[in-house]
């Protein structure tokens, strides 16, 4: 445990909770926008640098970008509340807390009774963007055709749904 | 504490606050972002299990957390695309993303 490890994930902690309880819609996805880019830098500090860079253009880039759009074109901006009330919640908000610190409980207390506390640190594996490029093209090509396919079935059918229809 | 329990424990926070958001905000774009947050956590825990797990040194192999966590990436990049687009047709409809007053409305 290092001290940067301890600073991304703060950042990245701190961010997802902004993205959660900050009461302008404008606001939560530029926290969100720090949300990922923590996670994307303790993708590098583990030393995933291809899924580092890829989370960042992906989800920073990309993802962050699009909610901002939504959030534009529906009108959420200029949301007006001007604190956060009782309106900005579902009706019984204590449930779904608690339901989340349950699950919370349930994962920490599954961490702790683990084997990952006492197991020693493993070599970082052997790990250089080549080998991924040939993982990728030799034992996962199916996979990656595949996932191809989604995603132009993804974007065609988000333009689709997202389309003017005919009155 | 280990550095995989560290960043279980970080995951396991990341999960437990995109999944109380997504419970109790009322805005149908917040409720996704909840969503995107606990998809980035479950691939921190991948990338996590990847670096200080057990594995072989050598071949595809060693290779199988990263491109999981590649796909997962794409996976969630179509979703929030098609998740997006969904809000956009159902504001055009009903005027409103707020998710209270959409509950038991006529198409």
């Amino acid at each position: 445990m290092s001290t940067p490890f301890f600073i991304l994930a703060a950042v990245t902690l701190a961010g997802a909770w902004g993205a959660m309880t900050l009461r302008g819609l404008v606001h939560c996805a530029l926290a969100l926008a720090v949300a990922f880019a923590g996670i994307g830098a303790l993708y590098l500090n583990l030393g995933a640098q291809f899924l580092g860079l890829a989370q960042l253009l992906v989800y920073v880039g990309a993802v962050a970008v699009l909610i901002v759009f939504v959030i534009l074109l529906t009108r959420g901006g200029d949301a007006d509340a001007p604190r956060l009330s009782a309106a900005s919640f579902a009706p019984w908000p204590l449930a779904g807390l608690a339901v989340a610190a349950a699950v919370f409980a349930v994962l920490g207390w599954a961490i702790f009774h683990s084997s990952a506390m006492l197991s020693p640190t493993a070599a970082a594996p052997q790990n250089n963007i080549r080998q991924l490029g040939v993982a990728l093209m030799d034992a996962y090509v199916l996979p990656l055709e595949a996932i191809g396919l989604m995603l132009t079935a993804a974007l065609i059918g988000a333009v689709v749904v997202a389309m003017k229809e005919k009155p | 504490m280990t550095p995989l329990a560290g960043c279980l424990l970080v995951s396991s926070m990341l999960f437990a606050v995109g999944l109380a958001g997504a419970l109790t905000r009322r805005n149908t774009i917040l409720v996704l972002v909840g969503i995107e947050l606990m998809l980035n956590s479950a691939n921190l825990n991948f990338v996590a299990f990847w670096r200080f797990g057990p594995h072989s040194q050598d071949g595809a192999d060693s290779m199988t957390g990263m491109i999981f966590v590649l796909f997962a990436i794409a996976v969630a990049a179509a979703e929030a695309a098609v998740g997006l687009a969904l809000i956009l047709a159902v504001y055009r409809h009903a005027k409103t993303t707020d998710l209270s007053q959409l509950i038991g409305r006529r198409p």
